[in-house]
């Protein structure tokens, strides 16, 4: 699955020097349209501090309130399905494929089903679903992974989005413009929204007190596939449950400002109950999220409500590109996620952060993302798994700093390599000069300036 | 035992202590001195666009005078249920080709010019999202300040399905370049009445 560690990966991303410019710039752009919507409430803090509240009360009262929005989506007329895996999630599915003889199905977006690797367990069965959402259209196209969860093809110019559609939609060779190339897919996909006989959609918010659940977009392609069909399939995992209506107050007001700095999705759709002879199903996913509970230091990453501003200000995530991460959810929360998934396979995530905490100051529901990003660091370097581009520098850095002369002697050795010999260590062997020039050092360390200094 | 138990089994092992809600005070909330201009201008700026009227019959007039030029037009304000009926479980294809739908919205919201309306307003679930060219009429005595405000307003299980609407459909997926009319309506106006 995995074919690069992460900074394997980033390395060959910023090869290509002016994407990684636009890539960086694009979506620091959007971290600044994020900053604008935030400041033009004055309560903006306030609603952070309610919805991890609110988000928290909900963890610590998990097991009820996915009990009572069971119970109730069941009084709605809804399916409710239950996986504890990846697997089960993707056989759940098949079988009410199968079941309804179905051949014509779409899907808008869904991390989930992403996570769990639906569309390629499908496609082994000979199944195809057309994705809906226009970035996901595009990266399915190409046979690519999304690289960031609101925005999928991020990573692509639209020289690339026109060669794709030239390919595949028959578009004007060489017509770049967002304008056109988007018509066409406006075009190509209501052929499939009007004749779908099944629509696969995500959750965004599951309410326990009233059995129904959002689903936000701002294409509408949820919502077309969804009452076109007359099979809904909505999934979730268990972490997207909310006490009640009222909390998407809360949740609606941060959720689009954080993520592109709208102050609304164009749609925000409530589901309770199938249309008159539509079948309604419901899949409550585990896939490891209430093992995620039971670790103190990291259940608060399930408060993620997947707006990605914390990739969209994470100086790592934009220099090295979704797809560098290898998993479906990528970005500092991801890095936190994925571990739990497969410690050993994603050992190198929680490493590709410079802890600068960009992460937590914007996060909508106040996760402590860089604590945990540094504190998964720590177990798996406890539990023996250690990136291997790291594996060098730490074992030396460890054997340095548990002892205070070698430190104070490396740091000598260090300043005086950078006075007199740069070329120790900008070299090809430290992994920190690749993409910088090694600072000016300083004459003396603060220490020796202390020692000196102090009366 | 079954997956569902597996799942509520292990959540409530591994669930922490139990922590309270918090009070969501109403008075540290954004207010508007005139909550319908603000509702005007963050409308516009998510590309929808508005038209006042001075009342119902105003509306009812323009739209009956609207140039339809023959194309498949529905409008739901002051009808009687039964010339909607047919529209009722009408199928995607037989709405594929609507151009433009006239919906009541129950309820707007100032702060970012969304509006809340149930499946007895749409007639049809796909209505508002199938049409090309999207009308939405509203009282501008029920904007409210903020989606805290609305959610006091509106019961959202009421009918089978509801949403909020704020603007036409649009996509940012290529490059960042904002393309308005991806799936849903290419265009959305309000028609605002105050009486
Ligand atoms: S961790 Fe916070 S900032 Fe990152 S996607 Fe989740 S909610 Fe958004």
């Amino acid at each position: 699955m995995k074919a690069m560690e992460h900074a394997q990966a980033a390395e060959a991303f910023i090869r290509d020097e002016a994407r990684t410019d636009w890539h960086d710039e694009t979506l620091w752009f959007v971290r600044q349209k994020r900053d604008l919507a935030a400041q033009g409430l004055p309560e903006w803090e306030q609603l952070r501090d309610w919805a991890s509240g609110i988000k928290n009360h909900t963890l610590s009262n998990l097991s009820q309130y996915l009990a009572l929005f069971e119970e109730n989506a069941l009084k709605n007329g809804i399916k409710v399905h239950w996986a504890m895996d990846a697997v089960e999630h993707n056989q759940i599915i098949h079988q009410i494929i199968k079941e309804g003889k179905i051949c014509r199905m779409v899907k808008s977006k869904s991390m989930l089903t992403e996570e769990c690797h639906l569309n390629a367990y499908l496609a082994a069965q000979g199944i195809e679903v057309i994705d809906t959402d226009l970035g996901e259209r595009i990266v399915q196209l190409r046979k690519e992974a999304p690289s960031h969860i609101v925005l999928p093809a991020i990573h692509l110019k639209k020289e690339d989005v026109s060669d794709t559609f030239n390919e595949f939609l028959d578009t004007e060779k060489g017509n770049n413009d967002p304008q056109y190339l988007t018509e066409s897919a406006r075009q190509h996909l209501r052929d499939y929204f009007v004749g779908a006989e099944l629509a696969i959609t995500g959750v965004n918010f599951a309410i326990a007190e009233t059995g129904g659940f959002v689903v936000c977009t701002n294409e509408g392609n949820a919502d077309m596939g969804a009452h076109a069909a007359n099979i809904h399939i909505a999934c979730m995992g268990i972490e997207k449950l909310i006490p009640k209506a009222e909390h998407l107050g809360v949740f609606l007001r941060l959720l689009a400002r954080s993520a592109t700095g709208q102050p609304i999705t164009t749609y925000s759709s409530h589901f309770h109950r199938p249309r008159p002879g539509q079948q309604m199903h419901l899949v409550i996913v585990d896939n490891g999220r209430s093992r995620q509970l039971g670790r103190a230091d990291f259940r608060n990453s399930l408060k993620c409500i997947r707006c990605a501003a914390c990739f969209n200000t994470c100086p790592v995530y934009r220099r090295s590109g979704g797809h560098s991460y290898h998993t479906a959810v990528a970005g500092p929360i991801g890095s936190i996620l994925n571990p739990n998934i497969d410690m050993k396979a994603n050992a190198d995530l929680p490493f590709a952060s410079t802890l600068c905490g960009s992460c937590s100051n914007v996060c909508p529901v106040k996760i402590d993302i860089h604590e945990q990003l540094y504190k998964w660091r720590q177990v798996l370097v406890k539990e023996g798994h250690v990136p291997s581009s790291k594996k060098t520098g730490m074992a030396a850095m460890t054997l340095v700093l548990s002892k205070p002369t070698l430190y104070r002697l490396a740091g000598k050795m260090g300043r005086v390599a950078l006075k007199y010999a740069p070329f120790v260590v900008n070299n090809s062997l430290n992994p920190w000069y690749k993409q910088r020039d090694m600072p000016q050092a300083p004459e003396e360390s603060f220490r020796e300036w202390y020692q000196k200094n102090r009366k | 035992m079954s997956s569902k138990n597996r799942i509520l089994q292990a959540t409530a092992e591994n669930q922490p202590t139990l922590t309270q809600l918090p009070f969501i005070d109403f008075d540290s909330l954004i207010q508007y001195p005139d909550p319908v201009a603000a509702f005007e201008m963050v409308l516009k700026k998510i590309g929808g666009e508005i038209i006042h009227f001075k009342n119902e019959e105003e509306i009812l007039k323009s739209i009956s005078k609207a140039d339809q030029d023959g194309e498949f037009v529905l409008n739901t304000f002051r009808q009687q249920e039964g010339s909607l009926a047919p529209f009722k479980n009408a199928s995607a294809v037989e709405l594929a080709h609507l151009n433009r739908v006239y919906l009541c919205g129950a309820l707007g919201v100032a702060e970012n010019g969304a509006i809340w309306l149930d499946e007895n307003a749409m007639v049809n679930r796909l209505l508002p999202f199938i049409t090309q060219h999207l009308v939405l009429i509203l009282n501008a005595k029920n904007i409210v300040a903020t989606m805290n405000h609305a959610y006091q307003n509106i019961r959202v299980d009421e009918s089978g399905f509801g949403t909020f609407i704020a603007g036409p459909s649009k996509t940012a997926d290529i490059e960042q370049s904002l393309v308005i009319g991806a799936h849903g309506p290419r265009s959305l106006t309000v028609y605002l009445f105050h009486n």
